[in-house]
């Protein structure tokens, strides 16, 4: 009796576990086919990242290869970290390094104020069909393509005929050719990224703005609060958030320093202050064929700028507790 | 209280003025090309009719020279081809690969998001992308210029935020029903999303229109050529004789010329730019909450 029970149990347990294993292999399957489409939707944008975004990376270990056109990648011999050392005792480099590092802050410093400054001002007003045609006006010129700035630029600014110099003869000044003077062509570059990007780049903070408690601005006025005092202290502090995660993504660009607007705007006569390391890596690598040494440039531009990324954001996440971007 | 209302109307003065003065530097350039490309030179050059040029001194010649010779329309035709199709492409990948992601159920969600946000932090380079588009056979063709770009991760984010932002009830009613995923899919989700196609899509057309450096790396012959492109040689060539017949090059200053084919390539962005303004708020706002 007893061992019949015991068998019975032990036959029990077994076609528990046959029917769970059943169980699991069904609800695999189930889940599969009741999936299949989603696997299918996904499967074209996989494919694209795996090919177009992953396969560079892998394809960017030539830099630390002697990549020869007829080798391919993966046939092309190893030599270690020789092209960085070539780069790094450049003194090419040194100054496109510097060039992009300094237009990069030049582009901080002046902006990611300059559409703060904007976005304040447009709260500030109440006429509605002004605010309305400010803004339609200023961001116009972001969805125009950097050649057309570029043609723009180079119509206004020519030194025969443009209407700047026009305007700065008849005051009595010299002319400036802005886009050959060494002197003046970071500050052409940054003016005119300004110029392109200042209202876009203001319809972030105009969203944090009006997100603001208008009980705040009441309580204030209550107190007798001045207007310039109630931007300073809620308008201000209120949008702070946007301005950390601007800031931080555009750290992250600091080597790029805007690779389109200068391979448009720059010429032999201002490489000097203008060339910076994405020219540079186009011209080393596309038109002389240096593509070992243009892809290690590519390559210590990426590490950097994920290094920068994920340092920043290691720091925000330590001071204020959340990390701006994940 | 009547001190405090003069000094807010000094602060709001000030205010206005600066928007204004802001204003007029984003117009004065675009009238002055404007001007410039309807008129001969004696009209711009003098600072009296610079702005206001009599009436019958306007010619559209210039105009007449760069759309009758065959390089600015065929590239302006390359352009229109390249946006179109290109959009659609974009739009049909990017909407099937941002649906499954927003699904908490689909079985692969983490890993796949996590393999597109890593894009955004790090990428290969030029010159590998280079390389691969040359070993794919892919140089002087329009597909250099479509696949290279076919999804943007911001797009695909911005796209699944939308989707999960969508009542989930829509989707457990439907799926209480017996309707499968691809039917929830295309009769209640799709219908749905008519608004965030046209952000992105405009988002991904903009793009193709304007975008001109692929074009530099990858296109070679010169009727393949976009219209950036074009564009651009016509603003740095010394002359304009690849461009416009030879007999008619003496009617219209070199600079006038320039001035047209800057206003040929911004007209269509113009044109849209109504629609723009409107989808392209929406959008960023869309992707800066969720981003």
């Amino acid at each position: 009796m007893g061992t019949k029970a015991h068998e019975l149990e032990k036959a029990d347990a077994r076609v528990s576990r046959a029917f769970r294993k059943d169980g699991l292999l069904k609800r695999a399957y189930r889940e599969f086919r009741n999936q299949r489409i989603l696997y299918l939707m996904v499967l074209p944008g996989l494919i694209y990242f795996l090919v177009f975004r992953y396969y560079p990376m892998y394809g960017a270990i030539i830099a630390f290869k002697d990549y020869r056109v007829t080798e391919g990648i993966t046939g092309s011999p190893w030599v270690g970290l020789e092209h960085f050392r070539e780069i790094f005792s450049s003194t090419y480099f040194t100054n496109v390094l510097s060039n992009t590092l300094l237009i990069s802050a030049y582009r901080f410093f002046f902006g990611i104020p300059a559409p703060i400054l904007l976005a304040l001002m447009l709260n500030e007003v109440r006429i509605t069909w002004f605010k309305k045609s400010v803004q339609t006006v200023t961001y116009l010129p972001h969805f125009l393509s950097w050649v057309v700035i570029y043609g723009i630029l180079s119509i206004m600014l020519s030194s025969s005929d443009g209407l700047v110099n026009k305007a700065i003869v008849s005051a009595g000044g010299a002319k400036i050719s802005f886009l050959s003077d060494p002197d003046w062509f970071r500050t052409v570059l940054v003016a005119s990224g300004i110029w392109k990007e200042i209202g876009w780049s203001a319809i972030i903070y105009l969203a944090a703005l009006t997100a603001i408690s208008t009980e705040l601005y009441e309580a204030a006025s209550v107190d007798g609060a001045s207007r310039l005092r109630k931007i300073r202290d809620i308008s201000l502090p209120g949008i702070m958030p946007v301005v950390a995660l601007v800031s931080l993504l555009s750290l992250g660009n600091l080597l790029s320093a805007g690779f389109e607007q200068v391979f448009l705007m720059y010429n032999p006569a201002v490489y000097g202050v203008g060339d910076i390391i994405d020219t540079w890596v186009y011209r080393q690598g596309i038109q002389n064929f240096q593509f070992s040494v243009a892809a290690a440039v590519g390559v210590f531009k990426g590490v950097i700028g994920l290094i920068l990324i994920v340092t920043c954001n290691w720091l925000a996440k330590r001071f204020t507790g959340k990390g701006v971007i994940w | 209280m009547i001190h405090a209302g003069k000094s807010d109307r000094l602060f709001d003065g000030t205010i206005l003025v600066i928007l204004a003065l802001l204003c007029l530097a984003v117009i004065i350039p675009f009238w002055y090309i404007v001007v410039m490309s309807l008129t001969p030179l004696e009209v711009w050059t003098n600072t009296r009719t610079a702005f206001f040029p009599p009436l019958n001194k306007i010619t559209f010649a210039g105009y007449e020279q760069l759309l009758t010779s065959w390089r600015l329309p065929r590239a302006f035709g390359v352009s229109v081809f390249i946006t179109v199709f290109g959009t659609t492409l974009n739009l049909i990948v990017t909407l099937m690969m941002a649906y499954p992601l927003s699904l908490p159920h689909f079985r692969f969600r983490t890993p796949i998001l996590f393999m597109v946000l890593f894009t955004l932090l790090f990428n290969g380079g030029i010159i590998p992308t280079y390389i691969l588009v040359r070993d794919l056979n892919l140089m002087d063709s329009y597909w250099a210029l479509i696949l290279p770009g076919l999804v943007s991760a911001w797009n695909l984010l911005v796209m699944k935020a939308f989707f999960e932002n969508l009542p989930a009830e829509l989707r457990d009613a439907a799926k209480l029903d017996g309707a499968s995923d691809w039917q929830v899919f295309w009769d209640v989700v799709l219908p749905l999303s008519k608004p965030i196609l046209a952000t992105i899509g405009l988002f991904y057309a903009v793009n193709h229109w304007n975008s001109f450096f692929d074009a530099i790396l990858y296109i070679t012959s010169a009727e393949k050529q976009p219209l950036q492109i074009v564009l651009r040689q016509l603003l740095q060539a010394g002359n304009m004789n690849e461009f416009v017949d030879m007999d008619t090059r003496a009617q219209m200053p070199l600079q006038s010329l320039r001035a047209a084919a800057v206003i040929i390539a911004l007209v269509p962005m113009l044109i849209v730019y109504p629609f723009l303004q409107k989808h392209f708020t929406k959008g960023v706002l869309l992707g800066s909450i969720k981003g």
